[in-house]
């Protein structure tokens, strides 16, 4: 017996240890006198605060997830599971997932951002998809200090190491700058994967007697209870925290995703169930596999692989060491699974059975060191409705929207062009391989990433978005103008939306203030969701993004799928050729509160957020996605960030074309952060059809020329710039603010 | 014509490689695994890209070890096509098999883009199929494909002809712009571009076509010689 320094349970509940895992005094007085009706040990306190943790628990969102819709006849698995998945036809469905890993890349930036990219591919494969495809949205302080240059490299590092090493390429994602992240960036990793039907896969253990299978890396010390780390505040004390972060090997993870698929596709009659060991590790995967079975289970520690010696029960349970699933095999078949995995050089050892009852225990040395009942690990976390205050920041905000005054048109172009924000973020996704896999259609740059489903017709696009501005201006409509922005994307890239997935991002839930912020934007998401017919099929909630007291803004990232029925349809944002006819698709309004251009003149936003239609956005998006589907249109991008002048510039920056145009506008309003709109160019034997389908909600502004020149008449000043001028301006700012 | 594409632990562009040889060459493709000891039966060799060994020490320096590198070398002695791309280059530098090493990139960085190539030599097994000087849009993805030699070796590869293909803008800061070499018998070729990726118009490139159907044209020629 080893000798072992943990606390006695009494000397537990008298020096309040469980405060540092994260455990209140009210929920470890619950656990005591409900649950156990004993006090419990140094290990089951442990396996409770990581069970119960925010991440592994949702208990301050459940209350806001409801909200969420998440049916619709396309649905085959919502929220629950691993991730979930939608039918694409022909049998097949699309897995999608994000997930966030935003305190550890705070901490340790590389493997941070790697390990969430790991994670999420875990996710992925464990419901019986092959991934292909990673996204990433990022979000950072302004880079103008060494720290957060230092992050950026970093983050953009790991997940390129990760990502390019497992072969899975990365086609999307969004990176925004703004003070707001500085002490807390946000890193959410999304993976889309695809699978036939008859592959999917549930986490569970059922079956009494059956094994439970632990395969993959070996458990270190690394990434101990990260999942109640993950969800605790940060402050300047907790740079001490590295070693609650995990480190990934993205070699052991491609081998690991070969074996299981393997074993699902070949040996289907054996395998019950499988799931990754993500937060709150071995104790999170084999609880919850348990439960949503109605089972009981026995694990005997000593059989785990471990790579560092005299690990403890505790450490064992809660550690986040990455590259390790845990399988539920039938019994007497443990032999034909090791086999495969044994195949790939990885270790596969049946550490436990599924047993009769609904207890959870854990052996180790020889001594049961837990029993407990499993559903109270896994599902019976008390669940708070937290207090609700409309924050000070919403009722102090000026009615009137910010009236910008452009004297030079031309200049402030050139200035919006270098916004780190506006700026091209080729630098960053050119360190990404998003090719790997040869489906990849439309690459990193477009408003959506597009793949292509191999021997069929079909492709998905793929996107992530949300303007955390907006919602700092106004919640609930921010909330729909994320899920509006992201279904713009893929209708402009010719797809039609299929559903979403999200990272909740937000500050401490327990701050009425900001517990309103998250409610009214998942009311907002909700409501826009429901609207698109995008249901929410997965995703994760990461609170307590504070530094020293400071929220970030409200961040709820949306990562939505589209079905691109054929591949004809697939559509770019770049002018295709001289001569065609440009169009903006939408009204413009004087909407300048939240936009890039209240930021750049007056250094921060402010105001009422401007106003906003559901019914007219999902209007535009449906006409666009059919003039795209009858064939009329030669390019399409939305108008987002920076107005329409960053869309056109945008527009004639692939294929290097300029344009001539004339506008009733005033120069500013090309400034403007309208919704609903889009860009369109139209060949010149299409026009009157177009025309004729879309009117009157497209305005005809002039063509595409040769000239490499971008001139556009307003009603008050021109803009009148080089194209070739424009693109070095807006490619070169990233690079030369990280330098 | 059958060609087998040898797949190391962490090779990634292993079914990218086969995919285009069967779907779009239709041609014969085996994945064969890296403990395989005998490739007589094959018509020609391609290490396929990716990490092998998670490219853990040095890119291609693990890989080399693995017994289909001994089966690969008795294969490359008979004269028939051996092809290494991206990893597979690095692992080829490795075994010896080709000159030079690759190095990190010049930028410290990895690099995925569509470089423009130059085709340096077409009387080769790989490129009968393209035109003198001909200009390819092929992508890259690596972030160890600066490639170096000595000056001795550089000269040599001049001599006779070895450089294949140069880059027109030098992406990683490989010697000469070169972005693929074949052995003084020119039955062995590696080069950093992926020209399995260039295969079908919908993905933005079918210049990598050429390499193939050079060898297929070549294995036509002998079998009726």
């Amino acid at each position: 017996m080893l000798k072992n320094n943990e606390l006695t349970p009494e000397a537990l509940r008298d020096s309040q240890t469980y405060r540092e895992w994260g455990l209140t005094d009210a929920e470890y007085q619950l656990i005591t006198e409900k649950v156990l009706g004993r006090l419990p040990n140094y290990t089951e306190a442990g396996l409770f605060s990581g069970m119960w943790s925010e991440h592994c628990s949702y208990k301050n969102s459940k209350p806001v997830l409801k909200k969420f819709w998440t049916q619709g006849e396309q649905v085959l698995e919502g929220p629950g599971e691993g991730a979930g998945i939608i039918d694409i036809g022909d049998g097949q469905a699309v897995v999608f997932k994000a997930e966030s890993h935003n305190h550890p890349s705070a901490v340790e930036p590389y493997e941070g951002a790697a390990t969430g990219v790991g994670g999420i591919i875990r996710d992925i494969f464990s419901m019986g998809a092959r991934p292909i495809a990673l996204l990433d949205s990022l979000r950072f302080g302004e880079p103008n200090d060494a720290h957060t240059k230092y992050l950026i490299e970093q983050v953009v590092a790991g997940i390129g190491g990760y990502g390019n090493c497992i072969g899975i390429p990365t086609i999307g994602g969004d990176t925004v700058f703004d003070a707001s992240y500085q002490k807390n960036p946000l890193v959410n990793a999304m993976c889309v994967g695809i699978l036939n039907q008859a592959d999917i896969q549930k986490g569970q253990a059922t079956g009494i007697g059956n094994a439970v299978i632990y395969v993959g890396a070996k458990t270190g010390r690394d990434g101990i209870n990260g999942a109640s780390f993950a969800s605790a505040e940060f402050n300047d004390a907790k740079e001490s925290q590295r070693s609650a972060v995990q480190v990934g090997d993205p070699f052991m993870e491609k081998l690991l995703m070969d074996a299981c698929l393997e074993v699902i596709h070949d040996h289907r009659e054996v395998l019950i169930g499988i799931q990754d060991m993500g937060a709150a590790g071995l104790v999170s995967s084999s609880a919850e596999m348990a439960s949503k079975a109605g089972s009981g289970l026995e694990l005997n520690l000593d059989l785990v692989p471990q790579r560092e010696s005299d690990m403890t029960a505790f450490e064992l349970m809660l550690s986040e060491s990455q590259e390790r699933m845990l399988l539920c095999v039938k019994a007497g078949a443990e032999a034909e699974i090791t086999q495969v995995f044994d195949k790939y050089g990885l270790d596969a050892v049946t550490i436990g059975k599924v047993t009769d009852g609904h207890q959870y225990q854990l052996f180790h040395h020889g001594n049961l060191v837990a029993d407990v009942p499993v559903d109270a690990l896994a599902t019976k976390a008390p669940v708070y409705q937290r207090e609700k205050k409309r924050p000070s920041r919403l009722n102090k905000q000026s009615h009137h929207q910010f009236m910008p005054r452009i004297v030079d048109a031309t200049g402030a172009l050139k200035k919006l062009l270098q916004q780190p924000t506006i700026a091209s973020k080729k630098c960053l996704y050119e360190t990404y391989d998003s090719q790997v896999q040869t489906n990849t259609v439309v690459k990193p740059g477009s408003d959506a990433g597009v793949i292509r489903i191999r021997y069929t017709d079909k492709a998905l696009a793929v996107t992530t978005d949300v303007n955390g501005r907006y919602l700092y201006l106004n919640p609930r409509v921010g909330g729909e103008i994320a899920v509006a922005e992201a279904a713009r994307n893929i209708v402009a890239s010719g797809g039609q939306p299929l559903g979403i997935t999200d990272c909740l991002n937000y500050g401490n839930p327990e701050k009425p203030e900001q517990f309103y912020d998250l409610d009214e934007s998942a009311m907002g998401i909700a409501r826009a969701c429901q609207l698109f017919n995008t249901p929410v099929i997965s995703g994760n909630v990461s609170l307590n993004n504070e530094s020293n007291g400071d929220p970030i803004y409200p961040t709820p990232m949306i990562g939505m799928v589209g079905l691109i029925k054929h591949q004809r349809d697939i559509t770019t944002q770049d002018f295709k050729q001289a001569g065609d006819a440009v169009y903006v698709f939408g009204e413009t309004g004087a909407d300048f509160n939240g936009s890039e251009l209240q930021k750049m003149l007056t250094g921060t936003i402010s105001g009422e957020l401007f106003d906003f239609d559901l019914v007219t956005e999902n209007q535009n998006q449906r006409l666009l996605l059919r003039a795209i589907q009858k064939g009329l249109v030669a390019s399409a991008h939305d108008v987002s960030e920076g107005g329409l002048i960053t869309t056109i510039a945008e527009s004639c920056f692939g294929n290097g074309l300029g344009v001539n145009l004339k506008s009733d506008l005033p120069a500013a309003h090309f400034f403007a952060e309208t919704q609903s709109r889009f860009v369109i160019s139209v060949t010149a034997a299409k026009r009157a059809e177009f025309e004729n389908l879309m009117e009157p909600y497209a305005t005809y502004l002039g063509m595409t020329t040769a000239d490499d020149r971008l001139f556009i008449e307003t009603a008050d000043q021109n803009f009148d710039i080089k194209v070739s001028f424009a693109k070095r301006l807006w490619e070169g700012a990233l690079p030369c603010l990280l330098k | 014509m059958k060609f087998a594409v040898p797949v190391f632990p962490g090779s990634n562009c292993d079914h990218d490689m086969v995919n285009a040889l069967r779907d779009i060459l239709n041609a014969d493709a085996d994945l064969v695994p890296a403990t395989t000891t005998d490739l007589a039966e094959y018509d020609a060799v391609i290490l396929p890209g990716g990490f092998s060994y998670g490219d853990y020490l040095r890119s291609g320096a693990i890989a080399r070890f693995a017994p289909v590198m001994t089966a690969v070398k008795t294969f490359a002695v008979t004269g028939k096509p051996v092809m290494g791309i991206c990893n597979g280059f690095q692992i080829l530098t490795e075994a010896g098999l080709l000159p030079g090493a690759l190095q990190a990139n010049r930028s410290a960085q990895f690099i995925c883009e569509t470089s423009e190539l130059r085709v340096c030599n077409v009387e080769t097994q790989f490129t009968s199929d393209y035109a003198a000087d001909a200009r390819l849009q092929l992508p890259i993805a690596h972030g160890e494909g600066n490639y170096y030699c000595d000056d001795a070796t550089l000269a040599d590869l001049q001599a006779n002809h070895q450089i294949v293909f140069e880059y027109v803008t030098n992406p990683n800061g490989s010697v000469a712009n070169i972005a693929g070499i074949v052995n003084r018998q020119g039955n062995v070729l590696g080069m950093m571009p992926h020209p399995e990726r260039a295969v079908e118009a919908l993905l933005g490139s079918t210049d990598g076509l050429g390499i193939f159907k050079s060898l297929l044209a070549h294995h036509e020629e002998v079998a009726h010689a």
